[in-house]
């Protein structure tokens, strides 16, 4: 009889116990509750997320792949190629081993891409720790930046942006959300399906160890004092092995010698096996005794669940199986045959000529799915209601506006991020046209004239005080940001990394996050292609920041008219998109709301985020036709640290400076300065084509304002803020390194 | 089999940046007393061979083909009596 | 002009060396698979970036032994050209057919970013296209690009003339703050002593369309191309 002990390891409840029992028609084994666990975990089986990630809009024009087919989602952007992507979530990992958990995080994506045949041209990390001020997170960060550096950076993949974001709920519980993008041919894409019964299974690359083992159910379905334990859990990474197999699997899948490919990610063997099974309508069969190991006496179990790294299922035609490994074998790789494509819709497992496991695949894929009751906790009722208007309208401690722009500008979470970059190769496959530091990177698509711009975002502080309005920010913003680059948003990818669901606060966090992402998706209509959820991102009760993470695509037709944020020339008028001179919505206290002026200068996170979906659309509309008729010389999203931070950068980007002379009156001159109010985009324009941009504004009726005139090399918003913009670069460039103490 | 404990250091005059760096961490977690950190690399390495001179001509001759570079390494090792084959 | 470029396993520049020269420049060019013992008539053989081996041991310590090295170092003693780039230069410096070692850069990270470099003679069949004393701009991407070598090694190589890029200021000054990695008087790039076998760790073809950010790296080709028609006119 199965006890509370077996059951708390593989993180299934009593409930979900009898169930099992119950389609079985038996007790399962212990083998056959081994593979529930996995599979009916959170992170393979999405159990709390799954209703609720159906409100995502999934379908659209360019759509090829749609979100929960494949390994990732596909969009075609023309000339017969599709771009592949899907942001995934290490954090878990991470937290006990940031280097090997950051590591393995960007192999498991980037498998996750070239397992559907295409090539990876980019990869994307959103990071967030806790601040650097702790010893503890200045640990985890170094060691994250420098696993994905030395994972990335070894494979050949650029590595062309991202975020790093600082905040006390990610000390201890940081997220690792790793992105990668693939190109393909749109009509040589490969599925991750084992059918055709006598087709054959071969494993390919590593070894299997015992790393790793309930990385799927005990890592990332339970909090973090319980997992403190689980160390043994980590898994160790090898990017040689990994661009190996990526090399081969890609001459592979041009051969036609296979029906399916997998990779082995969480969960190991059962997950890729039962899946692809699943997704062919057939059963598949395995014989331990065949995987090859790296250690002696494994049992079933051990080799089941094993999550070693670089390891792939390839679904062989039957009769090709030595070719198949004749081309392994020139890459250097191990693959061995370990089982077949069965008729019968079972997971069937033997050892030898023992079958030790027999489930059918339907009741394996099929986890109960649970919709839960939210509700808002009364500490975030509390800080909404925060009269914000009740703060004086000076910077603390008797600081002058031009100090507290050095102190935004300083401060890590706004500050240059170069010094992490830098570590990363940004430039390798020779694409990389904005490389990261702007608002998106723009990448070029050899043999044709396109491009194709990507950015992350997603903000945490936001989410909290408002999941709803947090969620659509985060979509918005992502987007915003492509738009910016010159780019059409086309498709994004999401991560989607919370507490525990089980808690009421947690799960209304999700449920509004979900809506409010969803809502601006299908304003802009952005579909959601991929993603990745991680729940029970928590310590001693204390859950992380609700942090939706959004991954964006967007397409330039003529990838020579990107846009940057710098500045270009000395006489070019500065506008500020979607505002205007009498907005109290740009200048009263509720758009200091959530803002890094008050986290960062007050110590305070409090007010209501607002952002009006139908003015965000109507802004990026103006931004990008405005990019694409060459009116715009220069975009920059307005949003973390305000107006005067985005001027800032885009004057430390040109090395121009800018005199302004006009801003919206009255107000408050925090709010004016640092207020974080949404839809709105500072551009530069040729003089010459300011008035075609003014009129094409009042036709789309987005307001702006003509904030003034870029030139001298000083930044100029008197009263209030007069510096040059060298001081403002020193500040913006070494802000993070000062902090982080390197 | 003979197993060899293989120890490749760098010259003494070769500057060693991760040596300096965990020199600099150590004094700052309170081990004032540190005053030299030189970092290399350990090898463990298992030889099949008739005796302990032909085991040991072959690992040396390991060492100035591929384990050192010879511009800017020194190597030494200790080779071990007959032991079983690991696992 | 037919360039070979070497494939080792874990290399990753081949594509990107392959594209300057097929697409950009209108070479012939082809790959040269780590196995193979045969170069097939090319003119210059081009060790790329990567890592080899996955840089496991030393960067390149493995590589030297792949069977296509032992092709390449006859061809380098007939007087072939072979240009390593990045992990191209440590191998051949593993090898022995350069003087001197890559070692970890000295603050022990990774580097990705634009660098100055001048161009210190131009009369090698690498940079003749260049004018002596031109600063060029170039990216890096590199964990191991600190150049060194011995006392007499260096004073030798300065003697003879075999330092052809260095590391420097936008106004080509030779200062620290222009050093990325610690490199022994700044050097970016050595030729051997008979000049036909460069190494460099900046990535010239990396830079040869201003839509990437640059185009200095094309002078490097360039120079590759036209020693190559040089030679045929001297036949």
């Amino acid at each position: 009889m199965i006890d509370q002990s077996t059951l708390d390891e593989i993180a299934l409840s009593w409930e979900e116990y009898r169930l099992i029992a119950q389609r079985l028609g038996r007790e399962p084994n212990p083998l056959e509750l081994g593979l529930f666990g996995a599979l009916w975990s959170e992170h393979c089986g999405y159990k709390n997320s799954k209703p609720l990630l159906r409100l995502f809009p999934t379908e659209g024009e360019h759509v090829l792949v749609g979100a929960g087919k494949e390994n990732a989602g596909a969009v075609a952007i023309g000339h017969g190629l599709a771009i592949v992507m899907k942001i995934e979530s290490h954090n878990h990992p991470s937290a006990i081993e940031p280097y090997q958990g950051a590591a393995t995080g960007v192999g498991g994506i980037v498998r996750d891409i070239f397992t559907m045949g295409a090539r990876p041209i980019a990869l994307l990390n959103s990071l967030r720790f806790g601040p650097l001020s702790e010893a503890r997170n200045r640990y985890l960060f170094g060691g994250v930046v420098g696993g994905i550096s030395d994972y990335g950076n070894c494979l050949g993949i650029p590595n062309v942006g991202g975020e790093v974001v600082f905040g006390p709920p990610y000390s201890g519980n940081p997220l690792v959300n790793a992105m990668c993008v693939g190109l393909v041919e749109a009509d040589g894409m490969v599925r991750a399906v084992a059918s055709g019964p006598g087709n054959l299974l071969m494993i390919v690359g590593a070894d299997t160890g015992r790393d790793g083992i309930h990385g799927a159910s005990g890592l990332a379905s339970r909090t973090f004092e319980e997992e403190r334990e689980l160390r043994s859990a980590v898994q160790v990474g090898n990017p040689f092995m990994e661009k190996l197999l990526l090399e081969a699997c890609l001459e592979l899948v041009q051969t036609g010698w296979i029906v399916g490919l997998q990779d082995l990610g969480a969960a190991g063997l059962t997950s890729a096996a039962v899946e692809s099974g699943a997704k062919g309508g057939a059963g598949v069969e395995i014989d331990v005794l065949q995987v090859p190991r790296r250690e002696t006496g494994m049992d079933p179990y051990e080799v089941m669940l094993s999550e070693s790294q670089e390891r792939m299922l390839v679904v062989v035609r039957r009769g090709y199986q030595d070719r198949v490994k004749t081309l392994f074998d020139k890459w250097g790789l191990h693959c061995a045959l370990i089982g077949r494509v069965i008729p019968e819709p079972e997971a069937r497992i033997l050892e030898g000529a023992r079958v030790v496991a027999a489930v059918p695949l339907a009741i394996l894929t099929a986890p109960p799915l649970y919709r839960r009751q939210g509700a808002p906790s009364s500490e975030v009722a509390r800080l909404r209601a925060y009269d914000l208007s009740s703060l004086p309208d000076a910077p603390p401690g008797g600081m002058s506006w031009s100090g507290a722009l050095l102190a935004l500008l300083a401060s890590p979470n706004i500050a240059s991020k170069r010094s992490v970059y830098r570590q990363y190769d940004h430039q390798v496959l020779i694409n990389t046209v904005v490389p990261p530091g702007g608002d998106a990177a723009v990448l070029r698509i050899k043999g044709t004239p396109k491009g194709i711009a990507l950015a992350t975002d997603g903000n945490g502080r936001l989410c909290y005080l408002d999941p709803f309005a947090g969620g659509a920010i985060a979509v918005a913003e992502a987007a915003r940001n492509v738009v910016c680059a010159g780019a059409e948003p086309l498709a994004l990818t999401n991560c989607l990394n919370f507490g525990n669901p089980e808690r009421p606060e947690v799960y209304y966090q999700l449920e509004e996050c979900i809506k409010g992402m969803s809502e601006m998706c299908q304003r802009l209509g952005v579909p959601v292609i991929s993603g990745n959820v991680s729940l029970y991102n928590e310590t001693a009760g204390q859950a992380v920041y609700p942090t939706p993470v959004v991954g964006m695509l967007g397409l330039l037709p003529d990838v020579t008219r990107h846009c940057t944020p710098a500045f270009k020339a000395a006489g070019d008028a500065v506008y500020l998109l979607g505002a205007d001179l009498a907005a109290g919505a740009t200048t009263g206290p509720e758009a200091l709301a959530g803002s890094e002026y008050l986290a960062h200068l007050h110590g305070l996170v409090a007010g209501r985020p607002e952002i009006d979906l139908e003015l965000e659309a109507r802004v990026q509309q103006l931004c990008l036709e405005g990019i694409r008729q060459s009116w715009v010389r220069s975009a920059h999203d307005c949003s973390d640290g305000g107006l005067a931070v985005a001027l800032a950068e885009c004057c430390i980007a040109g090395g121009l400076g800018f005199t302004a002379s006009a801003l919206p009156q009255p107000g408050r001159a925090d709010a004016l300065l640092f207020g974080e109010a949404q839809s709105r985009i500072v551009v530069s324009v040729a003089p010459e084509h300011a008035l075609a941009l003014e009129e094409r504004a009042q036709t789309l009726n987005v307001p702006l304002i003509a904030l003034g005139a870029v030139g001298g090399d000083r930044l100029a918003l008197r009263p209030w803020v007069d510096l040059p913009v060298a001081a403002a670069q020193d500040a913006w460039e070494h802000g993070l390194e000062r902090a982080a103490g390197s | 089999m003979f197993l060899a404990r293989v120890y490749v250091t760098l010259k003494p005059a070769v500057n060693d940046p991760q040596g300096l760096t965990i020199l600099g961490g150590l004094h700052t977690l309170g081990f004032a007393s540190v005053e030299q950190v030189r970092m290399g690399k350990y090898l463990e390495i298992r030889v099949d061979a008739p005796d302990a001179d032909a085991a040991r001509a072959q690992v040396e001759a390991m060492c100035r083909k591929l384990l050192a570079n010879p511009v800017i390494e020194e190597f030494r090792f200790e080779l071990d009596a007959p032991a079983p084959a690991a696992g | 002009m037919k360039f070979g470029v070497v494939v080792f396993p874990g290399t990753w520049s081949d594509m990107d060396c392959y594209h300057v020269l097929d697409t950009v420049l209108h070479q012939e060019v082809r790959y040269l698979w780590h196995q193979e013992t045969d170069l097939g008539g090319a003119d210059c053989v081009i060790l790329p970036g990567g890592f080899s081996y996955g840089d496991y041991l030393r960067a390149g310590a493995l590589a030297r032994f792949a069977p296509i090295m032992g092709a390449v170092a006859d061809f380098a003693a007939r007087g072939g050209l072979v240009l390593g780039i990045c992990n191209g230069f440590q191998i051949l410096c593993e090898s022995g057919l350069l003087p001197g070692v890559l070692m970890r850069n000295r603050h022990l990270q990774f580097r990705c970013q634009w660098v100055h470099l001048r161009a210190e003679r131009a009369t090698t069949p690498f940079s003749g296209a260049m004018q002596p004393g031109q600063v060029l701009r170039m990216p890096i991407s590199h964990g191991e690009g600190n150049y060194y070598a011995d006392a007499e090694t260096l004073a030798e190589l300065e003697r003879r003339g075999q330092v052809v890029f260095r590391y420097c200021a936008a106004d080509g000054r030779i200062t620290e703050g222009a050093n990325p990695n610690g490199a022994l008087r700044n050097i970016a790039g050595i030729v051997n002593r008979e000049g036909n076998v460069l190494g460099m760790m900046p990535h010239p073809e990396r830079c040869c369309e201003p839509l990437v950010g640059g185009a200095d790296g094309l002078l490097v080709f360039q120079s590759l191309v036209q020693s190559s028609l040089k030679a045929l006119g001297a036949v």
